[in-house]
């Protein structure tokens, strides 16, 4: 049997990796969001309210919240397609703040004071979540879609020369990022089962960019990979007492030295898995 | 009670300035968001406090902290920037968070997460033109803000770094063709930027007599919203954008929505952004938007 800390460390991974999917997604797009945070605080809150003070089954509660998040991200999303680079992501860390300088003062939520009542949900739950819109994104990933948004990333005025329209491939990325962003802040609200502002900062976005960033960015595999990485990490540096933020700051630098482009780079996983099937092709 | 709410706004907003033009330095000149700015500032406040109560003397206070501060830009660049240089800018802000999570993770164990209080006496003497009251450290603000703009204006469109600085920003590749030491330049913003953010943390220390570790998140951040509703282009956009805000967040919490008071920076960042991402004063070319 796996002890109850090995299956909260496994449920924060399953967390982790929703939110790091959001991100990915939206960067799968070329752009780089700060405020992913503030969709999870919508998530959170939403789906905390929605099955505490309404009695709303979890998965339903989450369903909704997902879909109003969704819509709030393609929201800020359509006005933000004046922006790139930089300017984008300032303006959504502007967000970001904005959603938990709201919640710090909405009484309906417990303002600063937090929100809870939540009944707590089963790891299994998670990974269940966590895993099918895992499995979801790596289906898509070998669809027309994902080609739309990989051209749309490469040259934004080359892909709208063929044909595609980039508005509506950018904004619906957001939407889908706001979405994965909402279940990971719905599904930790359910596992923390107490919600404050302070759970939903600017670190805690700039997190999540970290995620996708050491995971790699080309494949859904690196997101996987990050998550696991930097959940397992903290916890590993126990050791150094008050210390560990500082440490695993100094690490966080060292691994950008070292594999800038992320621990899972390029085609890797695919490469891996046709050679392996061509050796056992060839054995057969 | 309005004049002394606007003069407090004014006073807030110059401090703002400070710290916005450190964001606008390594931004304008290298295109990277450098977070790692706001933990800078709360440095600064830290190091300005552990300078009054050593020697009670809030004139040493700046220029210490300037020091340190500086000190930190330089090790930001030198580890965090100068490695990643060649990578998408994406990066190098990654890695100014990690210096970010080492700054703040170092002054909570050394200073500790409660929040240090100055003694009152400091305070003591205050001076009054009609019905506004001043002090000492409000004149302290008002001397060292206009000094260092005016100076870092004076820096950035005279003298020989400022025309390196403009160079590099346009092309580094170019600028080393015609003899410009871009790694000096470069070291030059990092640490120029952290001296006035050290500055800026600590004068707003002093102007509040109250700190703690989490001021870089809570205020430093907000010189982003300041860069960005000033204008990336132009050095005297933080010096209209910062005491604006200043005075629209000490007017909010003087009627009403004191707890709001974090929406008005970030609601005009958006606002800017959306409706003139070159800022307030960033001319007509809107290339900014598009960097």
């Amino acid at each position: 049997m796996l002890s109850s800390y090995v299956l909260g460390l496994l449920t924060l991974i399953g967390i982790n990796l929703l939110l790091a999917l959001s991100v990915y997604v939206i960067l799968a797009t070329g752009q780089l969001s700060l405020g992913n945070g503030g969709f999870m605080a919508l998530g959170a809150y939403g789906a905390s309210v929605l099955t505490a003070s309404y009695g709303v089954p979890l998965p339903f509660a989450l369903l909704i919240a997902a879909l109003g998040t969704g819509l709030v991200g393609v929201a800020v999303g359509y006005p933000a397609l004046r922006l790139t680079g930089v300017y984008l992501a300032i303006a959504t860390l502007g967000f970001g703040e904005i959603i938990r300088t709201f919640f710090l003062n909405f009484p309906v939520t417990g303002g600063a004071g937090g929100f809870h009542g939540m009944r707590i949900v089963a790891p299994g739950t998670v990974w269940l979540w966590a895993g099918g819109c895992f499995v979801a994104i790596l289906l898509a990933e070998q669809s027309r879609l994902w080609l739309e948004y990989r051209a749309v990333r490469d040259d934004e005025f080359a892909a709208f020369a063929l044909g595609l329209d980039p508005t509506s491939l950018k904004v619906g990325a957001f939407g889908v990022g706001a979405a994965l962003a909402a279940i990971g802040g719905g599904l930790f609200a359910h596992y923390a089962l107490y919600i404050e502002p302070g759970n939903f900062s600017f670190l805690v976005s700039i997190e999540m960019v970290l995620f996708v960033i050491l995971g790699g960015s080309e494949t859904v595999w690196g997101p996987l990979v990050g998550a696991i990485a930097m959940t397992v990490l903290p916890e590993m540096l126990r050791f150094v007492g008050n210390w560990r933020d500082a440490v695993f700051g100094a690490m966080l630098i060292v691994i950008l030295w070292v594999r800038r482009e992320g621990l899972v780079s390029g085609n890797i996983v695919p490469r891996i898995v046709r050679r392996e099937r061509k050796i056992r092709a060839t054995a057969t | 009670v309005i004049a002394q709410q606007v003069v407090n706004g004014l006073l807030l907003g110059a401090v703002y300035s400070l710290v916005a033009l450190g964001y606008w330095l390594v931004m304008g000149v290298l295109g990277i968001l450098n977070v790692a700015i706001s933990e800078i500032f709360m440095m600064g406040a830290y190091l300005g406090f552990v300078v009054v109560l050593a020697h009670r003397s809030i004139w040493l206070a700046v220029p210490i902290a300037m020091v340190g501060a500086a000190v930190l830009g330089l090790i930001v660049e030198r580890f965090g920037y100068k490695p990643l240089r060649d990578a998408p800018p994406i990066v190098p802000l990654l890695s100014t968070v990690g210096f970010s999570l080492i700054f703040q993770n170092v002054a909570t164990n050394v200073w500790g997460s409660d929040p240090v209080q100055l003694p009152e006496s400091i305070f003591a003497r205050r001076m009054s033109f009609g019905t506004i009251e001043v002090g000492p450290i409000q004149m302290l603000i008002v001397a060292c803000t206009g000094s260092l703009i005016l100076l870092l204006a004076l820096v950035v469109k005279r003298s020989w770094l400022g025309r390196a600085l403009r160079a590099v920003s346009e092309s580094r590749d170019v600028a080393m063709l015609l003899g410009v030491p871009a790694d000096t330049v470069t070291i030059g913003t990092f640490v120029i930027s952290g001296a006035l953010a050290g500055a800026a943390g600590c004068l707003v220390g002093l102007h509040y007599s109250v700190i703690n570790p989490y001021i870089g998140v809570e205020t430093g951040l907000k010189g982003i919203a300041v860069m960005i509703v000033g204008g990336v282009n132009n050095v005297w956009g933080s010096l209209v954008a910062g005491p604006l805000i200043g005075i629209a967040e000490v007017l909010a919490v003087a009627y009403g929505a004191s707890s709001y008071r974090d929406i008005v920076a970030y609601g005009l960042l958006i606002c800017m952004l959306l409706l003139r991402p070159q800022g307030l004063l960033g001319g007509t070319i809107s290339r900014s938007g598009r960097a």
